[in-house]
């Protein structure tokens, strides 16, 4: 092997890590995909449907920002708009964010066990699954263009019943949840192996994270697999006659609230493992890390019902459960808010940052994968600050179905993870490649222009919640009804510009970062990268944490008491009238 | 395991703060008054309507200053509320039940608090009071088919002195 070439190289070896005795040797410089081929290829095909999906996904993004807006409303008919917002919805917070996760999880578990995937024929069984799910769902929803097929699905992201979308749409989530247990299960698979070679090793913090988040997911995917493999594909073949929509939404939602956390948790993992060494420092603190993933398995599922606040039909006391535990939930955050930001700061010190703000100036703002990273951190405080008005009970009589909440979570699945997923693929896609990364300057620039349409867009959609403006609408306008809506900060017109300029910087943005991917992509191999892939040791070590945030069993075990607590009367009375009772009419989109 | 003395501050301030945030929302529903909508509207059949207070719906006198609204959304209209605004007194109190006579609907007088869901099979009840005479928006605000930005309303609250005309037609 050569020498390090000077490049980036030359910032990240001298960060004065060096002297604490952990010097780079030149096997961090050899891709993750000499490694573990294998897995790296299932990396490279989650990654490809991700970022396909984050394409398509995007251009429906911009094409409702131009219709809603009423700048430009000649891609599609008003109609249709329905179409484009479910492919929008469903590309992006379920193709999107599953694929990449399931790579990104890959990932994390063979590096930081250094193992390969314990069965590589069940990742292609998982892979192949999520796949298919993901291209009949694609199928019925585009179908929805072409009236003249008789299959549509325009019922948006949540398919609240009774509303019935066609059964290729259902049967696809379903394969694509299904699939994602199977990934799971290969990570649990190797996961075993490796505690059988070492029984008395603390497990790996980025295993500990992808194992915690995966228990998460089993829990709280039983409410919307119950809801569709149960429910909804048998009412949608025609056998049953009708279903409760609000038993249907209960369920949904006990899924609902919970999957954000699945979207935020791998965000936090590159947050809490990559993110400190990118700004040249290290992890602060290891237990710490390991603690708010706990928290967030035992609060993230009994938290539904505040999505359910101006739901008819479920007890106050119900929904006042669910505000406590959500605002219980702030606690794992502002504790990770305070963890990234000492540890990034550990790192400007490293690199010569003095004074309070001072070591601001220090970090490596030049760097997509560190300023994406901390950009997403910092817009999702913000969103924070918003999720907690949406969380306050009946503050959210004023904001519920308002464009404040698609500004709410623009911030959090839409920059804090979509923003850290663009970030951390500049430096973990060479490493599955084996290829160093093209288009430098623009992949520089992007994550800055989608900080900048991403304020523009969601302030404005917050203000226009205030306002009234509802979401979900392809002309938010009065057409009927002879009122209007007054800003309560600022006006109509211009918060309307404002998401129309934004919502376009977003998708040039996500253009920026697709260019870069392609050209990546498309290049040679190189015999070395420019990246490194070793993650230094935290400052304070699992040793210092006690054992028992180890134990998942026990976790998963009082996450599940919680649970029950939270929904066994609630859910015993809605169906205490009849599992279908009471229904309504089925209404075919 | 130690905790550094920074951490032990910030973790008490995100303490207080959650603390703070529950405390608003229970001084709303304790000192306000503000209830949230919940199980007391009942439940219905949404395919037999007509045979309930929902067969002729509309505002009702119940008492002094006092009137309940009964209101069908339909896709893709508010019955009443779409072809003919619903007309209240102003200084009055209002007790909303709307219900759904197919999907899922919203219910939200835009500018005020009054926001539900309106889900079939379920009676969305909501008690408000308006004070003034003025117009507001209503809005359906959850997706309902390809019409569901043609489902809006009309809400307006009349002067006191001016109501007794339409009082009788409803």
């Amino acid at each position: 092997m050569s020498t390090p070439t000077a490049d980036e190289t030359v910032t990240e070896t001298t960060t004065g890590e060096t002297a604490a005795g952990h010097s780079y040797d030149a096997s961090d410089r050899l891709a993750y995909v000499e490694r573990f081929p294998d897995a790296a290829l299932i990396v490279r095909l989650c990654f490809l449907v991700a970022f396909g999906a984050l394409g398509l996904g995007g251009l429906f993004g911009v094409i409702q920002a131009l219709h809603r807006t009423g700048i430009y409303r000649g891609v599609v008919s008003s109609a249709d708009y329905y179409t484009v917002l479910t492919g929008h919805g469903v590309l992006l917070a379920l193709v999107f964010t599953t694929f990449f996760i399931a790579g990104l999880f890959t990932w994390a578990v063979t590096r930081s066990m250094d193992r390969p995937l314990s069965s590589i024929r069940l990742a292609w069984a998982w892979f192949a699954l999520m796949l298919l799910g993901t291209l009949m769902a694609a199928v019925a929803i585009v179908a929805g263009f072409f009236p003249s097929l008789g299959i549509s699905a325009d019922v948006l992201f949540t398919f609240y019943p009774p509303l019935q979308a066609h059964p290729l749409f259902y049967t696809g989530a379903a394969l694509i949840i299904v699939g994602s247990w199977l990934a799971g299960a290969n990570y649990f698979l190797t996961y075993r192996e490796w505690r059988q070679e070492n029984p008395d090793a603390r497990i790996p913090l980025q295993t500990f994270m992808v194992l915690t988040t995966m228990l998460l997911w089993y829990l709280s995917t039983i409410g919307v697999a119950i809801e569709v493999v149960v429910f909804l594909i048998p009412w949608s073949l025609g056998l049953f006659e009708q279903v409760d929509p609000l038993t249907m939404r209960t369920l949904f939602w006990y899924f609902g609230h919970p999957v954000v956390y699945f979207w935020l948790l791998p965000a936090y993992l590159v947050w809490y493992t990559v993110l400190p060494k990118l700004a040249g420092g290290r992890l602060f603190s290891d237990a710490l890390a390991r603690i708010v993933f706990v928290l967030f398995l035992l609060l993230s599922t009994p938290t539904g019902f505040h999505h359910q606040y101006i739901d008819p039909g479920i007890p106050e006391g119900f929904k006042t459960v669910a505000m406590t535990n959500t605002m219980m939930l702030l606690l794992p955050s502002l504790l990770t808010a305070f963890t990234v930001v000492a540890s990034i700061e550990h790192g400007a010190r490293q690199r010569g940052g003095e004074g309070r703000l001072g070591w601001l100036r220090s970090l490596p703002w030049e760097k997509p994968a560190f300023s994406g990273c901390a950009l997403a951190g910092l817009m999702f405080a913000a969103g924070g600050f918003s999720g907690m008005i949406n969380a306050g009970m009946n503050i959210n009589y004023l904001i519920h179905n308002t464009l404040w909440v698609p500004g709410h979570f623009h911030l959090t699945v839409g920059t804090a993870f979509a923003l850290t997923v663009m970030a951390i693929a500049y430096w973990l896609v060479p490493q599955i490649t084996g290829k160093r990364l093209r288009n430098r300057s623009l992949a520089a620039v992007q994550p800055y222009v989608w900080f900048g349409g991403m304020v523009l867009m969601s302030n404005a959609m917050h203000r226009a919640g205030l306002a009234g403006i509802p979401r979900r609408t392809a002309e938010p306008e009065y057409n009927v009804a002879d009122a209007s809506f007054t800003g309560v900060v600022g006006g109509y017109q211009e918060m309307r510009i404002q998401i129309a300029i934004g919502g376009v910087l977003l998708f040039v943005s996500l253009l920026l970062f697709l260019v870069v991917m392609v050209n990546t992509w498309r290049s040679e191999k190189s015999e070395q990268l420019r990246v490194d892939s070793r993650i230094p040791d935290p400052l304070s070590g699992p040793e210092h944490g006690p054992r028992v945030l180890d134990n998942l069993r026990l976790w998963i075990a009082i996450a599940i008491v919680l649970v029950l607590l939270t929904y066994a009367i609630p859910v015993g009375s809605l169906l205490a009238d009849g599992v279908f009772a009471p229904g309504g009419p089925t209404v075919p989109v | 395991m130690e905790i550094h003395r920074f951490e032990r501050l910030w973790l008490a301030l995100s303490l207080l703060l959650i603390l703070g945030i529950t405390g608003t929302v229970v001084y709303g529903a304790t000192a306000e008054g503000i209830k949230m909508v919940d199980d007391s509207g009942g439940t219905i059949d949404a395919e037999n309507l007509q045979d309930t207070e929902f067969g002729d719906p509309g505002v009702r006198k119940v008492g002094e200053n006092r009137y309940d609204v009964y209101i069908v959304a339909h896709r893709f209209f508010f019955d009443p509320g779409t072809s003919q605004p619903i007309e209240i007194p102003a200084e009055s109190t209002v007790t909303f039940y709307v219900t759904s006579a197919d999907v899922v609907h919203g219910f939200q007088v835009a500018d005020t608090n009054v926001n539900t869901m309106v889900i079939p099979g379920q009676v969305a009840k909501l008690t408000v009071e308006f004070d003034n005479p003025d117009s507001y928006g209503i809005i359906c605000h959850e997706y309902c088919g390809s019409g569901h930005h043609s489902m809006e309303g009309e809400l307006d609250v009349v002067p006191k002195s001016e109501y007794n005309a339409t009082e009788a037609s409803a």
